[in-house]
């Protein structure tokens, strides 16, 4: 009876509803905090356990770091052909992080609970971090100058700190010369060769232009050579040292110290030395270059191209968008006709984006960087130059997918602007032009921000419209660099949004790329709701100004 | 005192700058702004302009017309041309090859095959078309094979084609073994390791002759090793015979219609499969040729049709040859059947000069033009399918030019279902592209819409009743301090990149529903019980617990018990598993419904895009709700109504239009949502409605597709086609959503 009359009350209904408030919370909060848990987390240094593990009879030792535990029903264990005691009703298992790839040829394994006979965290286990072949876990035991050992367990590690630090020292040396001088004389000769067979396209290749050419190519080639002594010498210092370590299972290695990016012994470190380990690894993924197949090191180059792509892309949509919502607005009469481009424009927005690529990759780069290379640079043929997808047509794409969202957002500006303030411009003798210029504009700029900042979120992150125009897994080269003309809106671009595909689909060890794919997402996340949030306060401060004005 | 002087009239020019700058502002803006809608209007169009050439019709035109070239050198036996269409090849029965320039007859070069001169030639084969192979049988039972090629320099920048004969097996006859007669059939296949070859000869036997190039380790030099057979059948009636180019199937057919079809993968021991009429009663079999890529045969017939026989795997799965489609090309006899070298399609000539243009995937017939009046003596067909050349029996040699760049869509190729050649039914198949030219592109759209609209459908079953169910209670039933921090918060949501959400669908929670499916499953009915349970308690706590917690945060205080209840379903996964599923819900379901389970499944991106959608329409739905009108709620609740009542009958009816534009909104932006169908799902093109199974959806396809599609290709514009498909079907939507919201602004103004 009392069940009945609550039934009947509606209340049940009001609360289920509430529900899904609820759950709708919980799933916004559980989203955000898994990406924040995983992706902060990772740079934690973890402790390194070894293991006494029977495996088939011999026992071994695993050395690595724990990585994930799951639970199998006993059943599901025995199905799939695992040894269970008779009266174990479940199965532990533990992914392992053992790294030495060149040792085992795998980074990751799983290990069953039952087998593990014994485990400890040995204080001298040592991780090395390097640029091939993934982590080392292991023991030192002497460090090497020249083939020589210079020093043994306990005297090794003081003295390979600073050793190391010089050997990083020489190798930013080495990439700053790899990169700047040797990329520019490539450049160079690369805009020779071109340069080449420009005149020889338009029949001036002669004995004078020949002559020219050739000493510029001389030029290049002295340098080079100077180059290449600068960069021997430095690469005999780099190789000096090396360290001789063994893995948990007592296989010796030499592994040279400029393959090395970091070494420490997490079970050794203090509260304060973690803590300076993790800051240094957040800064290295900030602002360092990938590394294995973009598995490790850093993400600098997609975050790079992403602000290069996106700060094009609101040049090119701002005036565009604004342009289009003043005429919607304050030039067109209003009537059937701007109902109608009103909802075309709104429902623009609700195309998907993969159209909007496929629009460009036809569009843009076949037909106008079609174009434009046989108009601009034939010389270059056969290979394309703006014929293949790139930054300049990933922008223009962008700019075109996110042009309705600053339209709107413009218009719902402009509409807010109280009319006294365009009558009383008008009144005191300004033109059309003038009143908009002076006052319209100028007070509908925070709703311009608004759009373009919502805009600006869209495109960062978007990823399915640039796979199509201009986003690659690896450049080689950043769209902005110190050679003539500096900005390379021609060139492939890396992106953070495909960069989290890319590694979290395409890499070959998925297993290893996943925190840094966390950790990105983190870093995309956090961009994107904070120019969210940047554009709420701005919008909301600006209805309160409005609010004043009308008053 | 000072006169103060304020000078209004400035100088006439600027007063004049002043209105040309108003002018040159007015007309830039409106040449901006429209420029922008032109802009986006240009987006359609582009898009059709792309698609558009797929259904032009095909057309052919009459290039010239001349006297067979160097007609004292025999009738002609086979007719060919090279790739660029400038030469031109006819074999003779005496033994000749005439190369001729196409465009004006005049002969480049006469080459006489080696044949030994003693012999008589009695038979001519053609090898696999693109290979340029060509076979004599002579009198003795001996072969001779030749091949044409074609040798392209540019000497000063002009291109000069140089057509060639070579003996790929040596210009020396090669004997059959098993015969000395005289060969009246023949049939070749030539490839790098072997050569299969198969004559009739005038004592009514059938030899089937193997050579494999055995590759000596010490000698540069290979050798053949040869092995001949006799096939153990009567010849008398043999009157066509054909070897596919995997040297495994063996044809004879017979101008009564009788086809026998043996397997010769075996070369010692060649075994009968099947003998079966490919003609109906009465009729001759006129013209029999494979289709490119040797898997279907084509057969014409003295009724003029044409009909398709592919080899498909029976119910015992053994191979067997059945008519998958037929083609009424004519009322007279077909003579000629020409199949094109890199596509599915082929040419037909009838008595009497009638030349038909097909495409066998397709179904369709592209082009249909009388050449001449009178009987073909030879048709030749250009590699490139862009040029043909029939002989009549007049002894003119007609030229002409195929414009016809994709047949092979077709709106019933599109969208219905097609009998692929070795498939064992008509079916649904996107299968856009291989490596080799024999493949035959499998182009339906149809899986993809349908596994697009599976997609939205999963959606929507998570996204609609938690978003609307929110959105009610946020916009009428939550307190407002709350709704200030809720509804912010939920549409945040929304602006999460997809691709972010396609990471953790792929790769966390795929595992996860894998590992915990009992556990997630009943998660749908722990829940509910759990509120309700809480609920119905709730009214029972002392007042003073009621007074500290004020109306309309019940969503706060639900918070911990669903995290609970959730707890509690997963820990339930295994007990459920054990008791009810014998340990294993995918092995069960597998095993008691056959429904077999992807990791990466609807359930994944059902949830996964719900997240993307539910901000979407939840933020529209609250709109619509908190905008009805107080004074209607008010007059509700005054009449008596309770809240809920006046939810449902009130404010849900006047909103309901809003509600709807609100669903429409949000299934358009899940039909075009491309990055977390890509990452949750194997992207396989099924048409299965099972909720543990994947689907491609359209957007899917193109981003995968796209980039390795060649320009101007049937599979670039197809794809084309799927993006305008797309792009309709949101913008339909949207428009109407639009439409429909604006309607219910006016309705709400005027209440």
């Amino acid at each position: 009876m009392m069940i009945k009359q609550w039934f009947k009350s509606g209340s049940p209904w009001i609360w289920m509803n509430a529900a899904a408030v609820s759950i709708s919370l919980i799933l916004v909060i559980g989203l955000l905090l898994l990406i924040a848990v995983r992706g902060l987390g990772h740079y934690w240094p973890a402790e390194v356990i070894e293991y006494e593990y029977q495996e088939s009879n011999q026992p071994i030792k695993i050395m690595g770091e724990l990585v994930d535990s799951t639970v199998m029903s006993a059943r599901q264990a025995r199905a799939s052909n695992y040894q269970l005691e008779a009266d174990a009703d479940h199965l532990i298992q533990h992914l392992i992080k053992v790294g030495n790839r060149d040792l085992t040829g795998m980074d990751f394994r799983w290990i069953d609970a039952p087998n593990i006979k014994a485990k400890e965290s040995p204080k001298q286990a040592i991780v090395i971090e390097r640029r091939e072949w993934g982590n080392f876990y292991g023991y030192l035991i002497a460090l090497k100058s020249h083939g020589k050992v210079i020093a043994t367990e306990a005297t090794a590690w003081d003295e390979m700190q600073p050793r190391l630090e010089k050997v990083l020292e020489i190798f930013e040396e080495i990439k700053a010369l790899q990169n700047g001088e040797v990329g520019k004389i490539n450049y160079g000769l690369e805009q020779l060769r071109l340069k080449q067979r420009r005149l020889e396209i338009d029949k001036q290749w002669n004995d004078e232009a020949e002559k020219e050419i050739l000493e510029q190519k001389k030029a290049y080639d002295a340098d080079y050579v100077v180059l290449q002594q600068q960069l021997a010498t430095l690469y005999q210092q780099i190789s000096a040292d090396s360290l001789l370590v063994k893995s948990a299972n007592g296989k010796e290695i030499e592994i040279s110290l400029e393959k090395c990016v970091r070494i420490h012994r997490p079970n050794a470190m203090s509260m304060v030395a973690k803590i300076w380990h993790y800051g240094e690894k957040f800064i290295e993924f900030i602002v360092e270059e990938p590394r294995e197949a973009n598995t490790e090191g850093g993400i600098f180059p997609a975050i790079f191209g992403t602000v290069m792509m996106v700060m094009l892309m609101a040049v090119i949509v701002t005036p565009f968008g604004v342009v289009a919502a003043v005429y919607l607005r304050e030039y067109a009469k209003q009537g059937f006709t701007t109902r109608l481009i009103r909802i075309a424009v709104n429902n623009l927005a609700g195309v998907p984006s993969i159209v909007y690529g496929i629009f460009g990759l036809g569009f843009f780069v076949y037909i106008l960087g079609g174009n434009i290379d046989e108009l601009f640079y034939p010389e270059s043929a056969p290979s394309p130059v703006f014929g293949t997808p790139g930054l300049m047509w990933a922008s223009l794409t962008l700019a075109l997918l996110t042009l309705p969202v600053v339209i709107v957002s413009t218009e719902e500006g402009l509409s807010r602007i109280p009319k006294s303030i365009r009558e009383g411009s008008l009144a005191l003798g300004a033109t059309k032009a003038e009143t908009l210029w002076r006052t319209v504009l100028p007070m509908a700029s925070p709703a311009m921000m608004t759009g373009l900042i919502l805009a600006i979120a869209r495109a960062a992150g978007e990823v399915a419209p640039l796979m199509l125009v201009g986003v690659v897994k690896l450049a080689p080269t950043l769209p902005l660099d110190g050679n003539f003309p500096y900005l390379h809106l021609e060139r492939k671009f890396m992106h953070l949004g495909f960069h989290i595909y890319d590694v979290g689909f395409q890499s070959p060890n998925v297993e290893a790329a996943r925190p840094l794919v966390y950790a990105t997402s983190l870093l995309l996340v956090v961009v994107i709701i904070g120019l969210n949030m940047f554009a709420i306060s701005v919008r909301n401060n600006l209805r309160e100004k409005y609010r004043a004005l009308e008053g | 005192m000072p006169e103060t002087h304020i000078n209004f009239t400035t100088s006439p020019y600027y007063q004049r700058w002043r209105r040309i700058k108003d002018e040159i502002a007015e007309y830039s803006v409106i040449a901006g702004g429209l420029g922008v809608i032109g802009a986006i209007v240009l987006i359609f169009f582009y898009l059709l302009y792309v698609v558009f050439p797929l259904f032009l019709a095909a057309e052919a035109h009459s290039i010239t017309r001349y006297n067979v070239p160097a007609q004292q050198s025999g009738k002609t036996l086979l007719l060919a041309n090279e790739e660029q269409n400038e030469v031109g090849v006819r074999f003779t029965d005496q033994g000749f090859a005439i190369f001729f320039a196409i465009e004006t007859g005049k002969i480049i070069h006469r080459q006489k095959i080696a044949l030994p001169e003693k012999h008589k030639l009695t038979s001519f084969t053609q090898g696999n078309p693109a290979s340029g192979i060509v076979a004599y049988g002579l009198d003795n039972g001996q072969v001779v094979v030749a091949k044409h090629e074609y040798k392209i320099t540019y000497p000063n920048d002009v291109r000069l084609i140089t057509p060639t004969i070579s003996y790929p097996l040596g210009k020396s006859p090669l004997n059959l073994k098993a015969t000395d007669q005289a060969i009246t059939q023949l049939a070749i296949k030539v490839d790098e390791e072997q050569t299969s070859i198969v004559a009739k000869t005038a004592d009514n036997h059938i030899v089937f002759s193997h050579f494999k190039k055995q590759e000596s380790l010490f000698d540069e030099e290979s050798s053949l090793e040869q092995t001949s057979t006799l096939l153990d059948i009567s010849a008398t009636e043999i009157s066509d015979i054909l070897v596919d180019k995997e040297h495994r199937n063996l044809y004879l057919a017979s101008s009564s219609g009788r086809l026998s079809f043996f397997d010769i993968s075996k070369k010692t021991k060649p075994m009968i499969r099947q003998h079966l009429n490919v003609v109906e009663a009465g009729l001759k079999l006129t013209k029999i040729t494979f289709l490119n890529g040797d898997l279907s045969l084509l057969v014409g017939d003295s009724s003029g049709t044409v009909s398709q026989w592919s080899m498909v795997r029976d119910e015992q799965g053994r191979p067997a040859l059945k008519n998958i489609r037929q083609f009424k090309v004519s009322e007279n006899p077909i003579t000629q059947i020409k199949a094109e070298e890199r596509r599915k399609g082929f040419v037909t000539v009838d008595t009497t000069g009638s030349v038909g243009v097909y495409h066998s995937t397709s179904e369709r017939e592209l082009i249909k033009k009388q050449v001449s009046n009178q009987s073909a003596v030879a048709l030749s067909l250009s590699p490139r399918a862009n040029h043909f050349m029939l002989e009549t029996t007049d002894k003119q040699l007609h030229v002409w030019s195929l414009e016809n760049e994709h047949p092979e869509v077709s709106l019933r190729s599109l969208w219905q279902e097609v009998w692929y050649e070795s498939y064992s039914k008509a079916d649904y198949v996107w299968q856009s592209s291989s490596a080799s030219n024999d493949f035959e592109p499998k182009m339906s759209l149809t899986p993809l819409v349908f596994g697009t609209l599976k997609a939205s459908f999963y959606t929507m079953l998570v996204a609609i009743p938690l978003s609307l169910m929110g959105a009610i209670y946020t916009a009428y039933f939550m307190a407002p301090s709350l709704r200030g921090y809720v509804k912010p918060s939920i549409e945040m949501m929304g602006a999460l990149p997809t691709v972010i959400l396609g990471f953790l669908a792929g790769l966390w929670l795929a595992p996860l529903i894998e590992i915990y499916l009992a556990g997630i499953l009943s998660l749908l009915i722990i829940v509910p019980i759990a509120v309700m349970l809480f609920a119905y308690s709730w009214q029972y706590l002392p007042k003073k617990i009621h007074q500290k917690i004020p109306e309309g945060w019940d969503a706060l205080i639900l918070l911990p018990v669903i995290l609970l209840a959730s707890w509690f379903a997963f820990t339930l996964n295994t007990p459920i598993e054990s008791l009810f599923f014998e340990g294993d819900l995918q092995a069960w379901l597998n095993k008691e419904f056959g429904i077999s389970y992807d990791q990466r499944n609807s359930l994944v991106v059902g949830i996964a895009m719900g997240i993307a959608v539910i901000p979407t329409i939840f933020s529209i739905t609250e709109d619509a709700i908190f905008s009805v009108p107080k004074h209607l709620t008010i007059g509700s609740l005054a009449l008596g109504a309770t809240p809920w009542q006046t939810m449902t009958k009130v404010v849900l009816l006047t909103a309901s239009p809003g509600i709807f534009s609100a669903i429409m909104i949000g299934f358009g932006r899940a039909v075009g949502e491309t990055m977390i169908v890509l990452m949750a799902t194997g992207n396989t093109p099924v048409m299965d409605l099972s909720v543990f199974e994947g689907m491609r959806t359209l957007s899917a396809n193109i981003a995968v597709e796209m980039p390795e599609s060649e320009v101007d290709s049937t599979h670039y514009r197809v794809l084309f086609l799927a993006a305008l498909v797309l792009f309709l079907f949101t913008f339909v939507f949207n428009t109407l959503a639009e439409i429909i919201r604006q309607r219910l602004r006016e309705k709400y103004s005027s209440l």
